[in-house]
């Protein structure tokens, strides 16, 4: 199975929708310093792997996949949480992948420039997550 | 000044994920995007341009052990998802309680240890 572009569910979603992230986005990342400045490193790197991103995804699949069996004549919301669930099976691999780019911005951001450092834990993370995919879907 | 980059950068960064994670097939695979280090890329390099590297390289040693939070919470999700009972909304904010619980817990060992 490889993986593809499906712009459909761009159609179906609201603008709020994505204005609701951003401002989760920006919200969560303003508290992370704070907290850092208030607390100090340790306990604000905690909010680096805050859960921005996944509730407002997992709620936008399962409204898409409800409205598309709507329109097919079914009414169960069963399938969008099934979907919804889905979504977070992947979550878990790439949140593997997000212990990895941590590991490796620890090691590198004191020995190279942080441009660099954060490049390649970006691609550790993508890469282990892939590769996690791609055994859990040949096994 | 510097709040205001860091609610941009996280902003954009959350939502340029998040729109990548809309529009890959097959879910699953989609859902790889759900766990991207958004805020941590966003955070890091302003930590990194204010306090220096050693402070972001501590911050990152602390989000290894959140990471495992994350991973405790989306297997949760997971979980309760699929058995269809509860709405993805409920069950996604309600289950940030057990990141809570894992982030307190990772905060607990990183204090005791003297970190």
């Amino acid at each position: 199975m490889i993986p593809k572009l499906d712009f459909s569910s761009l159609k179906d979603a609201h603008g709020y929708q994505y204005a609701v992230r951003f401002m989760l986005g920006g919200a969560v990342t303003v508290c992370t310093g704070l907290i850092a400045g208030h607390w100090g490193p340790i306990i604000g790197g905690l909010f680096l792997s805050f859960p921005a991103i996944f509730p407002a995804s997992a709620t936008l699949i399962e409204r898409h996949e409800t409205e598309k069996k709507q329109r097919a004549g079914m009414n169960s919301p069963l399938r969008g949480r099934k979907a919804a669930a889905l979504d977070a099976a992947g979550a878990i691999l790439g949140g593997y992948g997000l212990a990895c780019f941590g590991a490796v911005a620890w090691l590198l951001l004191p020995v190279y420039p942080f441009g660099l450092a954060l490049s390649v834990a970006g691609v550790v993370w993508l890469t282990v997550s892939i590769c996690l995919w791609w055994v859990c879907l040949h096994t | 000044m510097e709040l205001l980059w860091r609610f941009l950068l996280g902003g954009a960064l959350v939502s340029l994920f998040a729109l990548v994670g809309d529009v890959l097939r097959p879910k699953r695979f989609a859902g790889l995007f759900g766990a991207a280090p958004s805020v941590a890329l966003a955070s890091l390099a302003l930590t990194v341009a204010k306090s220096g590297p050693s402070v972001a390289a501590t911050e990152a040693r602390s989000m290894i052990l959140s990471s495992l939070g994350f991973i405790l919470y989306v297997w949760v999700v997971h979980r309760v998802l699929a058995r269809g009972r509860w709405p993805a909304s409920l069950v996604a904010l309600g289950g940030l309680v057990v990141w809570g619980l894992a982030a307190s817990l990772a905060a607990g060992v990183l204090l005791a240890g003297g970190a």
